[in-house]
């Protein structure tokens, strides 16, 4: 370690002997970075389910563009839009096809008396284009009354009566004084919406709802045809229908449009915002302390080397050497001990927390940064100082 | 180089310093005035807070000069820049009256880090080097001991071994043999000397130490910031 270290800076690796040299006290330092990393990347997970179960129904869909109504904030938190507007915009060059979604929260008691909802799109069965092929097969199915397909996760049902439906296994349940089907399961990994989702045919949407009409549906789906940008056709669109009634956005607009709604304009993405601020906040004064710390501690030492005629960058060496070295030592268990609870949490929640590859290097670089900036700061005070007063 | 045919590596005229500000201020230098030649051994003498290690640290660049005039192998060091301070530092030894040495390294890698602060090197003659100077004083087992395992007197020799690894030009000591019994600590000193007569190194030197005062070739007393007595035995 110690020579490949010295021929890598071409001097002695001071800022690792000396980490090395108490091993309390490395234990101690490396503890706290990996404390810091863990708060950031529960923050960042509870964010991250956020996000993801505020796009999950998306996964269900396969389409181009997206009519909405003006009044409405998201995919799933929308007015009703006239589907008349879907008839004009098939009228527009460069559209291909559309249909209406409906969307509509199922109120529901389970077994243990408690009371659920299911986020539920009611389609037109024959329009297999605008769904996901995950499911796009078992649309037929939905064709007989009452049939829907269920989330697999969905909290509150019975989970081997959920797990029996992939092969093959069927079981009705009761809602709104509705017995309703369930004929196939499906993966979304919703969270905070709703407790579970469902499909089901605008049907037997209808007959769920009783009070809303086939003529107002939530959202309208669009496909372009082959070979024309979507941007393109939007723009078209937006000269043809009438915009203090029709929001026109292309579906990945949408989703973004969808996530800055949820993360700044309502109480759980502000919260879950504040937190990851806190969290951060919180990790850079961990960091800060680790840090400034450990320059404190060998100030005198570094007195004499200034007296011996060593240089500013020569301790901004040692102190980044020694933030490479606790950055890389306290991210892997707080990289480990993350993955751990988020598992137990998405086991406990069902919220769809998990680590992503991108999260664990913006975290890494980011504890990098600041360890490297804390060294720095803290070795401001050696360059001010006469080494005289320092010993 | 031209600071070669320097006479006298250190002139200090006028000097004055002062500790703390406001109410405290407190003087604790009072126009010094002070030449000293090349080659020679000067001992400065004097009761505790006469001033000794503040003159020590002034002309070794430990210290910002406030007033007055000190110039050091031909540069004048009051308003002298950071990097004129630096390239400064590493023509000196120093060794200082607690041994700072640094903990988590071995007394070999203390004193390579006086060669390493002059560029990379060659890393197989820095190490023979640096176990030489300690063999000669003594350290050729402990040379690869942290300074937690070495007894007072041997973290002091693997100080001395540092400050004069690279043949500074002046070597400033405060109370080097403070740590060392009667024996070793002569040793010490007549090593000095001989450096200085061998390369012309200078060598400025605080002690109380009696027995070695013979080996001077001048003693300076301070107290309370100004010089008393200045005599060539
Ligand atoms: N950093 C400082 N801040 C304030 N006053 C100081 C400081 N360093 C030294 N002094 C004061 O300056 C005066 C000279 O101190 P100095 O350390 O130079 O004495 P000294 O001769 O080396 O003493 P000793 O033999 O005890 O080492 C003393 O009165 C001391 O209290
Ligand atoms: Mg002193």
């Amino acid at each position: 370690m110690n020579a490949v270290l010295t021929w890598l800076f071409g001097r002695l690796p001071i800022g690792w002997l000396q980490l090395s040299h108490s091993r309390t006290r490395l234990f101690a330092a490396v503890a706290g970075v990996a404390f810091a990393n863990l708060l950031v990347f529960m923050q960042l997970g509870i964010m991250g389910a956020l996000n993801s179960s505020t796009v999950a129904p998306y996964s269900l869909l396969n389409a181009d563009i997206i009519l909405s109504s003006q009044e409405g904030n998201t995919l799933t938190d929308s007015g009703n839009i006239a589907r008349a507007y879907m008839f004009q915009a098939l009228g527009v060059p460069g559209v291909a096809a559309g249909t209406p979604l409906y969307i509509g929260n199922l109120p529901l008691s389970v077994a243990d008396g408690s009371s659920i909802s299911l986020l539920s799109f009611g389609l037109d069965v024959t329009q297999t284009g605008f769904v996901a092929a995950s499911i796009a097969p078992e649309m037929g199915r939905l064709a007989i009354e009452n049939a829907v397909l269920l989330d697999k996760d969905t909290r509150g049902m019975p989970a081997d009566a959920l797990a029996s439906l992939a092969t093959g296994g069927r079981f009705t349940f009761e809602a709104n004084g509705k017995t309703l089907n369930a004929v196939g399961s499906m993966a979304v990994g919703g969270g905070f919406l709703a407790d579970g989702m469902m499909v089901t045919s605008d049907q037997s949407f209808l007959r769920f709802f009783p009070s809303r009409n086939s003529g107002a549906p939530d959202q309208i789906l669009l496909r372009v045809a082959d070979g024309i940008a979507p941007d393109v056709v939007v723009e078209r669109l937006r000269a043809v229908l009438p915009p203090e009634n029709v929001k026109v956005q292309t579906v990945a607009k949408a989703r973004a449009a969808d996530l800055a709604f949820m993360a700044t304009e309502r109480p759980t993405g502000i919260i879950f915002g504040f937190g990851v601020f806190m969290g951060i906040l919180v990790g850079l004064v961990i960091v800060y302390q680790v840090l400034s710390t450990d320059v404190a501690d060998h100030l005198r030492e570094y007195a004499t080397f200034k007296a011996m005629g060593y240089d500013q960058p020569f301790f901004l060496g040692i102190v980044f050497e020694e933030a490479l070295i606790l950055a890389v030592l306290g991210f892997v268990p707080g990289l480990i001990v993350s993955i751990g609870l988020y598992t137990a949490l998405n086991a406990v929640t069902g919220l769809p927390v998990a680590m992503v590859a991108s999260r664990a290097v913006l975290v890494f670089v980011g504890t990098l940064v600041a360890c490297s900036a804390s060294g720095a700061i803290a070795t401001r005070r050696l360059a001010a100082a006469d080494p005289a007063d320092l010993f | 180089m031209a600071d070669n045919q320097i006479t006298h590596p250190i002139k200090v005229q006028g000097l004055n310093h002062f500790f703390g500000t406001g109410e405290a201020r407190k003087q604790a230098i009072w126009d010094l005035n002070l030449t000293i030649k090349r080659g020679s051994l000067t001992i400065l003498m004097g009761p505790s807070g006469s001033g000794k290690t503040t003159v020590l640290t002034l002309m070794g660049c430990l210290r910002n000069v406030q007033e007055g005039r000190v110039g050091l192998l031909g540069h004048e060091l009051h308003g002298a820049s950071e990097a004129q301070l630096v390239q400064l530092r590493r023509r000196l030894g120093f060794i200082f009256q607690a041994h700072n040495l640094h903990e988590s390294l071995t007394a070999t890698q203390n004193v390579l880090m006086a060669l390493q602060v002059h560029g990379r090197g060659n890393a197989a003659k820095q190490q023979v080097a640096a176990r030489h100077i300690l063999g000669l004083l003594g350290l050729a087992d402990r040379a690869d001991y942290l300074p937690q395992n070495l007894s007072g007197g041997q973290k002091q020799r693997v100080a001395i071994a540092r400050a004069l690894v690279s043949n500074p030009e002046v070597i400033f000591a405060d109370e080097p043999t403070a740590a060392l019994d009667k024996e070793s600590g002569r040793v010490v000193v007549e090593m000095l000397k001989k450096l200085g007569q061998a390369r012309g190194t200078t060598t400025v030197m605080v002690t109380h130490d009696n027995r070695i005062m013979d080996l001077a070739d001048r003693i300076i007393t301070l107290e309370e910031g100004r010089v008393v007595q200045d005599t060539a035995p």
